[in-house]
C-alpha cells in the first residue's frame, strides 16, 4: 500500500483514480478507462499515460475538479476522473 | 520583397540549409490556426481590425471568420481564422472544417496558400503536437510562438532557431496583445515563403503518446525552458474559487450583470427611443400627409425602432460577457456552474447565455458560441428563448395592470408582482423541463467527458472588446435592418390595404383584421377574439409590437391613454383570457430576430422551425388550460 506524504492520505493503491486525489496530491497517470475517442481528447489536453497530474482547487463540492498537468488547468467532472487511473507520483505540491 | 533570412530587424529566425520550391508570389489567403487559447483570434484581431467578416461555413455550425491584413506595399491578403483544434483528426464538425479548408476540400473555400500556426509560448510542449500534423501538410507555414511577455515574466526561454531548423519552417516569437513582433508576421506575409523541410521524419500519427513525444524531443532540441507557473493565476483562484468566497463572489458578478442591464441600460434605450420618436415626428412634420408618409413613420420608422432600441442593452450584456472572457473569469464562473446545470443535463458553460436570454435572447444565443459541445449549445439555445426577455414585460405589464387587482395576497404578496414573478418562474421551469427532456433524447451528450481548459488571467484589452462590440452589433442591427424591416412593411401593408377611395381602411376591414378575423376560431378556444389575434400575428416581428397594434386598433396612444386601453383590453378579454395571453407569451417564439439567429447559429433551418413549432404548441396548451381553469 502506497501512502502520500502524510496529510489528508488518499490511499493510492492500484485501483486509485483521479478522484482520490486532494489538493496538492500529485500522481502519475496510468491508465484512461474511456472509449477512444474520448481517451484521446483526454490525451490531447495532456493526460498521457506516465504524465504527472497534481490536483488542484475545485467547485464546491469538489465536483469539477481542476487538474494540473502539462503545463495546463484542466477541469473534470468526477464521473471523467473516476476513469482516470494513477499511481503514487512521490512528493506532492510542486507542480 | 524579402525573404525572412535577410531581413534584420524582425524576429522571425531564418531558414537554414534545406531550400525547398518557393511560391512564385506572396500568398493571397492564408489559414490562421492554432488549439484554443493559444491568441489566436487576439492575433487575427491585430492583423486585420475592423476589416473582418463573421459568417457560418455553409451546412455547419462552425463559424467562418474571414479577414483582410493589409501589408505595408499596399497589397491585401485575405485571412481566415480556423476553430481552435487541438489536432487536425477529423472527429469533431471544428476539426472536420479546419482539415477540410487547409486541405482544400471545401468548395467554398479556397485552399490557403500558406499558414500561420499559433501556438501559447508558455505551454509549448504541448501545443507543438499540432506541428506535425499542420507541416505536414506541404504548405508553407509560419510558426508564431504567442504570449512571448509570459514566456520573459515567467522564466521561459526557447531557442528560436534552433526550433525553426528542427521544424524546417519559420519561427516567430510574438506577444499578440501587445503587438509585440507582429511584424515578424506580416514580413512573412509579404515575402515568397518556401515549403516546410521538417529535420526529421514529422510523426502524423494518430497516436497521441508518440506525437507528444516527438513534440517534447522537439521542444528539448530547441533548448525549451517551461516558464514557471503563473503565480497571479494561482493567487486569484484561491480567492475565485475558494470554497465559501468563491460562489459569493460569482453571485455578486451575477446580479451586478443583471442589475446593470436592466438598470444602466434604461437611460439609454429611453434616449433612443426617443431619437427614434423625435425623428419619426420630425419625417411626419416634413412630408405631406400620404400613405407613404404613414409607411415611413409607422411602419418602417417604429418597426426598426423598436428593435434598435434593445441596442444598449445588448451592447452592455456584451461588454460584460467580454470582460469575463477575455480575463478568464468565465471558465471559473463555468466551474462554479457545472454543477447545477448539470442536474438538468446542460453543463456549467451555459450558464451565462442563459442569463442573458434574460435580456433578450439574441446575444444570449450568440454568447453560446463558447460552449464547444454541439449538443450541449443546441440544447442551450432550444431553451434560452424561454428566459423571460425584456420585450414580454411591456405586454406583462400592461395586461397586469389591466386585469389583476393591486391588492395584498394572503396580507404580504402583491398580487401584481406575484404574477410577474410567476410569470418568469413559469418561463424558467419550462426551459429547464425542455432542456432535461432534449438531454436525456435527441440531444443526449452520451459519455463524452466535460473538459473546461483554465486558462491564465489577463487584463481584457479596449481593443478586443471594441472589435467584440462592433462585431456584434453589426450582427444584431442588420436582423434589424433586413428581417425586421421587412415584416413590418408586410404588417403594415396588410394593416392598410385594401384602401378604400385612396385611403387606408379601418383595422378591421384591412387585410390584417380580415386574416384577424380568419384566425378568430383557431384562438377562441384560448379566449382571445380577431382583435387579439390581430396582435398576435403582428407580435411575429417582436412581442412587444402587440402594445402599439392594440393602441392602434382601439384608436389610441397606449402610454398618454394608458387607463382607456386598459378599459379597452377588459372590454375584450375575461381575466382568465388575460391569463391565458400571458401564458402565451411566456411559450410562444414571437421573435422574428430570435428564429433568424437560431438558423444562423444552428445552421439551418431543422433546429429554429422545431423550436417554433414546439414553443407554438406548448403555448397554445398553456394558454387554452389557463383560459379554463382561470374563471
Amino acid at each position: 500500500m502506497l501512502q502520500l506524504s502524510g496529510k489528508k492520505s488518499p490511499r493510492l493503491d492500484r485501483f486509485a483514480t483521479l478522484v482520490d486525489l486532494r489538493r496538492g496530491d500529485a500522481a502519475i497517470l496510468d491508465d484512461i478507462d474511456l472509449p477512444g475517442d474520448d481517451a484521446r481528447r483526454l490525451m490531447e489536453l495532456g493526460f498521457l499515460p506516465g504524465t504527472r497530474v497534481v490536483a488542484g482547487l475545485s467547485a464546491p463540492g469538489g465536483d469539477p475538479r481542476v487538474f494540473q498537468v502539462d503545463g495546463s488547468e484542466i477541469a473534470l467532472r468526477r464521473e471523467t476522473a473516476r476513469r482516470l487511473k494513477v499511481r503514487f507520483a512521490g512528493d506532492p505540491g510542486t507542480p | 520583397m524579402s525573404a525572412c533570412s535577410d531581413c534584420r530587424s524582425c524576429q522571425t529566425a531564418p531558414r537554414r540549409g534545406i531550400s525547398t520550391a518557393v511560391l512564385a508570389a506572396p500568398p493571397k489567403t492564408v489559414a490562421l490556426i492554432g488549439p484554443p487559447n493559444s491568441g489566436k483570434t487576439t492575433l487575427f484581431n491585430r492583423l486585420t481590425g475592423l476589416r473582418q467578416k463573421v459568417a457560418n461555413f455553409p451546412g455547419v455550425t462552425v463559424e467562418q471568420h474571414t479577414g483582410v491584413a493589409e501589408l505595408p506595399d499596399g497589397s491585401a491578403v485575405e485571412i481566415i481564422d480556423l476553430p481552435g483544434v487541438y489536432s487536425l483528426q477529423p472527429r469533431s464538425e471544428d476539426e472536420q472544417v479546419a482539415y477540410d479548408v487547409l486541405t482544400g476540400r471545401r468548395a467554398d473555400t479556397a485552399k490557403p496558400e500558406a499558414i500561420l500556426l499559433v501556438l501559447d509560448s508558455t505551454n509549448l510542449a504541448r501545443h507543438l503536437m499540432l506541428a506535425a500534423p499542420i507541416l505536414s501538410l506541404g504548405v508553407p507555414t509560419l510558426i508564431i510562438l504567442n504570449m512571448a511577455d509570459d514566456l520573459r515574466a515567467r522564466g521561459g526561454h526557447v531557442d528560436l532557431e534552433a526550433l525553426s531548423s528542427r521544424l524546417g519552417a519559420p519561427v516567430a516569437l510574438i506577444a499578440a496583445r501587445q503587438g509585440e513582433g507582429i511584424e515578424a508576421v506580416v514580413d512573412f506575409l509579404a515575402a515568397s515563403p518556401a515549403k516546410p523541410a521538417p529535420a526529421e521524419q514529422l510523426q502524423v500519427l494518430h497516436d497521441v503518446p508518440k506525437c507528444r513525444e516527438w513534440a517534447g524531443r522537439v521542444g528539448s532540441q530547441a533548448s525549451y525552458r517551461a516558464p514557471i507557473p503563473p503565480v497571479w493565476t494561482r493567487r486569484l483562484d484561491t480567492v475565485f474559487l475558494h470554497p465559501v468566497a468563491g460562489p459569493l463572489i460569482f453571485l455578486a458578478v451575477v446580479c451586478g450583470v443583471f442589475q446593470t442591464i436592466f438598470t444602466a441600460a434604461v437611460p439609454l434605450m429611453d434616449g433612443v427611443k426617443w431619437l427614434f420618436d423625435a425623428s419619426g415626428n420630425w419625417i411626419a412634420v416634413t412630408l405631406p400627409p400620404s400613405l407613404l408618409r404613414s409607411l415611413l413613420v409607422e411602419g418602417v420608422w417604429r418597426g426598426v425602432g423598436s428593435v434598435v432600441v434593445f441596442l444598449p442593452q445588448v451592447l452592455l450584456l456584451f461588454l460584460f460577457l467580454g470582460i469575463l472572457e477575455d480575463s478568464g473569469y468565465l471558465a471559473r464562473a463555468a466551474l462554479i456552474a457545472d454543477r447545477t446545470m448539470a442536474k438538468v443535463g446542460l453543463q456549467g458553460k451555459s450558464f451565462i447565455p442563459l442569463l442573458s436570454a434574460y435580456a433578450c435572447a439574441v446575444p444570449a444565443i450568440l454568447a453560446t458560441r463558447t460552449i464547444e459541445n454541439k449538443r450541449d449549445r443546441t440544447a442551450t439555445i432550444l431553451i434560452a428563448p424561454f428566459m423571460t426577455c425584456s420585450a414580454r414585460l411591456p405586454v406583462y405589464t400592461l395586461l397586469i395592470a389591466a386585469f389583476l387587482p393591486n391588492r395584498q395576497l394572503f396580507g404580504f404578496a402583491n398580487v401584481r408582482a406575484a404574477a410577474l414573478l410567476g410569470l418568469y418562474a413559469l418561463g424558467f421551469l419550462v426551459a429547464v423541463a425542455t432542456a432535461r427532456v432534449l438531454k436525456s433524447s435527441v440531444l443526449r451528450s452520451g459519455r463524452t467527458p466535460f473538459l473546461l481548459e483554465m486558462p491564465s488571467y489577463r487584463w481584457p484589452t479596449l481593443r478586443s472588446i471594441g472589435l467584440r462590440l462592433y462585431d456584434r452589433s453589426k450582427v444584431f442591427l442588420r436582423r434589424a435592418g433586413t428581417v425586421i424591416l421587412l415584416v413590418t412593411v408586410v404588417l403594415w401593408v396588410a394593416a392598410h390595404l385594401p384602401t378604400v377611395g385612396g385611403k387606408a381602411p379601418g383595422i378591421e376591414h384591412s387585410l390584417a383584421g380580415m386574416v384577424g378575423h380568419a384566425i378568430e376560431p383557431a384562438i377562441k378556444p384560448l379566449g382571445f377574439n380577431w382583435r387579439i389575434g390581430i396582435g398576435l400575428i403582428t407580435s411575429l416581428a417582436a412581442r412587444e409590437t402587440i402594445v402599439g397594434t392594440l393602441g392602434e386598433i382601439y384608436g389610441m396612444d397606449p402610454e398618454s391613454r394608458a387607463l382607456d386601453m386598459q378599459k379597452a383590453l377588459q372590454h375584450d378579454l375575461t381575466t382568465g383570457g388575460a391569463v391565458a395571453l400571458m401564458v402565451f407569451f411566456a411559450f410562444a417564439m414571437q421573435c422574428i430576430s430570435t428564429i433568424a439567429v437560431v438558423r444562423r447559429e444552428t445552421g439551418g433551418w431543422r433546429w429554429p422551425l422545431f423550436q417554433f413549432a414546439y414553443m407554438g404548441v406548448l403555448a397554445y396548451a398553456g394558454a387554452f388550460l389557463a383560459y379554463h381553469i382561470i374563471p
